[in-house]
C-alpha cells in the first residue's frame, strides 16, 4: 500500500469571518478572535470581461481561494492538475432554471445552462489559468470534502504530481435553502504536492477511519463545521494554523471518517 | 499502469435491459431513439428513454431515494447478475474495500422541478415529502448504490457533464494501485430531465431528427438516459485470457470555452495520448474506437482532428449514439460496457443513422457492423467545461 501522503505548499481560505488563509490562521490558532461577518466574494478579475459577467457566487468562491492558495505556493498555475469537490453546484443559477421550468414559458438562457453544470468552477479556472491538465469534479454531499481530500491524496501518491484541491460550497436561496439550508459560502484550497523539495507548510498523511470526527470547541466554528460541507475542513485548518503535529479526523461519510496525520514543515 | 479486471459489468439504456438485449440492438443495429415523449416536454426532437423505469420499485429500506435516476440505477443493477458479483467481491475483500464511484450530471433533479411545480402558493415552499438530499443532490446515486449493495469503501460521484462516468475508471484505478482499496462499483447513471432537454435546446444542440453522428448533415445531439455499472478488481495473478481489462486511462482540460470543444481538439489528442502511454500501447495496437461522436457540428469536427492526428485515417471508429441517445453522464461508462461487448463478441459497431459521412471529417467511419477479432479498443468522452477522458480496454490474454 503507498502512503497517502502529500506536502502541502499553499493553502486559500475564504469564508463567513474568514479573509484570506493568514487572517483565518490568526483566528484558529486563538492569536484573533473570531468575528462572525458575511462571506464577502471578490470579483473574478482572472477572466476575460464575456466569462467574468455570467460568473456566480461558486465561480467567484473557488476561483479566490484557488488563486489565494496557488499563489502562497508559488504554483504554475496552468500545470497544475485540479481536484474540485462541492456539495452543489451554483444554487441561484439552479433556482432560475427550476423557475423558468415550472413556469408556462420554459425558454432557458443557454448561460444558465452551461452555468448549472457542477464542474462550472473547474471550467471558468481551466480557463481563466490556462490549466490543460486533468481537472476532477466531485460531490459527496456532506462528505464532499473528505472525498476530494481523499481524491487528490490519492493523484498526488500515484501520478507523484502536484495537485490543487478546491473544496468550496455556497449557498441555495428559498425556497431550495429550506430543503439545503447552507448559511453562507465557504472554501479552502490547497497545492498537495509529492515531495518537500519545495518550501512546504505541514505533511499530511491520510487513512480512512471508525473513530468520530473532531469538533471545533468555538460555537460559532463548531455551527460552520457542521453546517457548511467545506468547513468539515475545519480542523484540519486549525491543526495547520496551530502549527501542532498530530491526528486529526475529520467528517466523512456515515461508515468512515478520514484520520489525517499533520505534521508541520520547518 | 496495472491493469485492472472488468469482473462483471451491466448497462440499461434505450436499446434494452442488460448485456443480452444491448448485444441484440447492436447486432440488429437497432436505435432506441424515438420522438420526445417525456413528461411535458414540448420539444421537437428524438430522445433514448428507458422502458419500464418509473414501474421500477426501490428495496423497501431505500425508498427514500425514490427519483427516476435511482429507479434507473435499480433497474440497471438487476441485470446481468451484477449484485452477485458485488457480494462474492465484498466475501473477497471485504465491504470496506470497495469503492463507489459514479458518474451523474444531472442527478434526480427532475424530482426538483417537479416540486417547483407545487410550491405552497402562500410561502412558496417545497412540498413536505420532496427530499434533496436523496434525489437532487448530486451524491444521492453513490449513497443508495452503497446502500443497495452493502458497500462501506470510499465513495463520491463525478461530476464533469459527459465525461463523468469515463473519468470515475481512472480515480477507481488510482485508488486500488495506491491500496486503498481492492475493488471498485463504477459507473454513470443519468436520465431525462427538463434541465437537459430545454438546456441543450437553448444551445440549439438538439436535434429534430435522430442524431447522425459524423454525418454531413448532423445538425446536434438525440438525449438518451443510461445507466451503467462495472464492477472494477485486481486482478489475480492470473488471469483468464478471455477476461476484459482496463488497460490505460488519460485525462485532459480544453481549457478553452465552457461549453464548446477546443477547435482542433487539443485537449481530447492530449487525453487520446495519456491512455496510449499509460496502457503502453502504441495507435497501431487499437483495434476500434469508440467515439465521442454527439453528432454536434463542432464536437465531430473537434473530435476527428483529434482522432487522425493520433491513429492517422485508418483506425475503425464509430459513435453509438445513434442507436442509444447521448446519455450524457453515464455515457462514458455506457460505451465502455459497449467496448468490452465489442471485445468479447467480436463486433465492432457499425453507427445509425448516418447515411453521408462528412468529406471534411477524415477518420475511416464505419456504417455497418463488422465482426472480427477486437483486442482493443479506446472510448472517448469528452464534456462541458473543457473536461476529456479516454479509456482504453483490451483482452486479458
Amino acid at each position: 500500500m503507498i502512503p497517502l501522503t502529500a506536502y502541502i505548499q499553499g493553502i486559500g481560505v475564504l469564508g463567513p469571518g474568514f479573509a484570506d488563509w493568514p487572517s483565518t490562521a490568526a483566528i484558529l490558532s486563538g492569536a484573533a478572535p473570531y468575528l462572525a461577518a458575511a462571506t464577502v466574494l471578490p470579483a473574478p478579475l482572472s477572466l476575460p470581461p464575456p466569462e467574468r459577467r455570467r460568473t456566480g457566487p461558486v465561480v467567484k468562491l473557488a476561483l479566490a481561494i484557488g488563486f489565494e492558495a496557488t499563489t502562497r505556493a508559488g504554483a504554475e498555475r496552468h500545470t497544475l492538475a485540479s481536484v474540485f469537490s462541492s456539495s452543489g453546484g451554483d444554487g441561484y443559477n439552479c433556482h432560475e432554471i427550476c423557475q423558468v421550468l415550472a413556469s408556462s414559458d420554459r425558454q432557458l438562457s443557454p448561460t444558465r445552462f452551461h452555468n448549472s453544470v457542477h464542474n462550472v468552477a473547474a471550467g471558468y479556472w481551466s480557463i481563466a489559468v490556462g490549466a490543460t491538465a486533468r481537472a476532477n469534479v466531485l460531490c459527496a454531499y456532506d462528505a464532499s470534502f473528505g472525498a476530494g481530500l481523499l481524491e487528490a491524496l490519492t493523484q498526488v501518491a500515484v501520478e507523484r504530481t502536484p495537485v490543487l484541491l478546491l473544496a468550496y460550497d455556497t449557498q441555495y436561496p428559498e425556497p431550495l435553502n429550506g430543503k439545503r439550508p447552507i448559511p453562507d459560502a465557504f472554501g479552502a484550497a490547497f497545492v498537495l504536492a509529492p515531495d518537500a523539495r519545495a518550501p512546504a507548510l505541514a505533511k499530511l498523511t491520510a487513512m480512512l477511519t471508525d473513530s468520530g470526527a473532531e469538533c471545533m470547541s468555538e460555537p460559532l466554528l463548531e455551527q460552520m463545521r457542521t453546517s457548511i460541507p467545506a468547513a468539515r475542513s475545519l480542523p484540519m485548518l486549525s491543526r495547520l494554523a496551530r502549527r501542532d503535529s498530530g491526528r486529526v479526523v475529520l467528517d466523512y461519510l456515515r461508515h468512515a471518517r478520514l484520520a489525517v496525520e499533520v505534521e508541520p514543515c520547518s | 499502469m496495472t491493469p485492472l479486471r472488468l469482473t462483471s459489468f451491466t448497462a440499461t439504456s434505450a436499446v434494452g435491459r442488460g448485456l443480452g438485449e444491448t448485444l441484440d440492438a447492436l447486432v440488429a443495429q437497432r436505435s432506441g431513439l424515438a420522438p420526445c415523449a417525456f413528461e411535458t416536454v414540448e420539444i421537437e426532437t428524438h430522445v433514448g428513454e428507458v422502458r419500464g423505469v418509473d414501474a421500477t420499485a426501490l428495496p423497501e429500506d431505500l425508498r427514500s431515494f425514490n427519483c427516476r435516476n435511482n429507479r434507473l440505477a435499480q433497474l440497471a443493477l438487476l441485470q446481468d447478475g451484477f449484485i452477485d458479483a458485488v457480494a462474492a467481491s465484498a466475501e473477497r475483500w471485504g465491504p470496506k474495500r470497495i469503492g463507489v464511484f459514479l458518474g451523474t450530471s444531472t442527478s434526480g433533479i427532475l424530482e426538483t422541478e417537479l416540486a417547483y411545480r407545487a410550491r405552497d402558493p402562500a410561502s412558496g415552499a417545497l412540498p413536505r415529502e420532496f427530499n434533496y438530499a436523496a434525489t437532487h443532490n448530486s451524491f444521492s446515486v453513490a449513497d443508495f448504490i452503497l446502500s443497495a449493495l452493502h458497500l462501506e469503501g470510499p465513495g463520491a460521484v463525478m461530476c464533469t457533464a459527459c465525461s463523468s462516468s469515463a473519468k470515475v475508471f481512472a480515480s477507481a484505478q488510482r485508488m486500488i494501485s495506491a491500496g486503498m482499496i481492492d475493488a471498485a462499483v463504477v459507473g454513470g447513471v443519468d436520465s431525462l430531465c427538463l434541465t437537459t432537454l430545454y438546456g441543450f435546446h437553448s444551445l440549439q444542440l438538439t436535434s429534430r431528427v435522430p442524431c447522425r453522428p459524423f454525418d454531413v448533415a448532423r445538425d446536434g445531439i438525440s438525449i438518451g438516459e443510461a445507466a451503467a455499472f462495472v464492477l472494477l478488481e485486481r486482478p489475480p495473478a492470473q488471469v483468464d485470457g478471455d477476461a476484459i481489462m482496463l488497460l490505460g486511462t488519460g485525462e485532459s482540460s480544453d481549457a478553452y470555452h465552457m461549453s464548446s470543444p477546443h477547435p482542433e481538439g487539443r485537449g481530447a489528442r492530449a487525453s487520446i495520448q495519456q491512455a496510449l502511454l499509460a496502457a503502453e500501447l502504441v495507435p497501431g495496437d487499437i483495434d476500434y474506437i469508440n467515439l465521442h461522436g454527439t453528432a454536434t457540428v463542432s464536437n465531430d469536427s473537434a473530435e476527428d482532428l483529434a482522432v487522425t492526428s493520433v491513429f492517422g485515417t485508418r483506425a475503425a471508429c464509430s459513435s453509438t449514439k445513434g442507436a442509444t441517445g447521448h446519455a450524457l453522464g453515464a455515457a462514458g461508462a455506457l460505451e465502455a460496457v459497449i467496448c468490452a461487448l465489442a471485445i468479447q463478441k467480436g463486433l465492432m459497431p457499425g453507427g445509425l443513422r448516418t447515411t453521408d459521412v462528412d468529406p471534411k471529417l477524415k477518420l475511416h467511419y464505419l456504417r455497418e457492423n463488422e465482426r472480427t477479432d477486437v483486442r482493443r479498443v479506446l472510448s472517448n468522452s469528452f464534456g462541458f467545461g473543457g473536461a476529456n477522458c479516454s479509456l482504453i480496454f483490451g483482452r486479458a490474454g
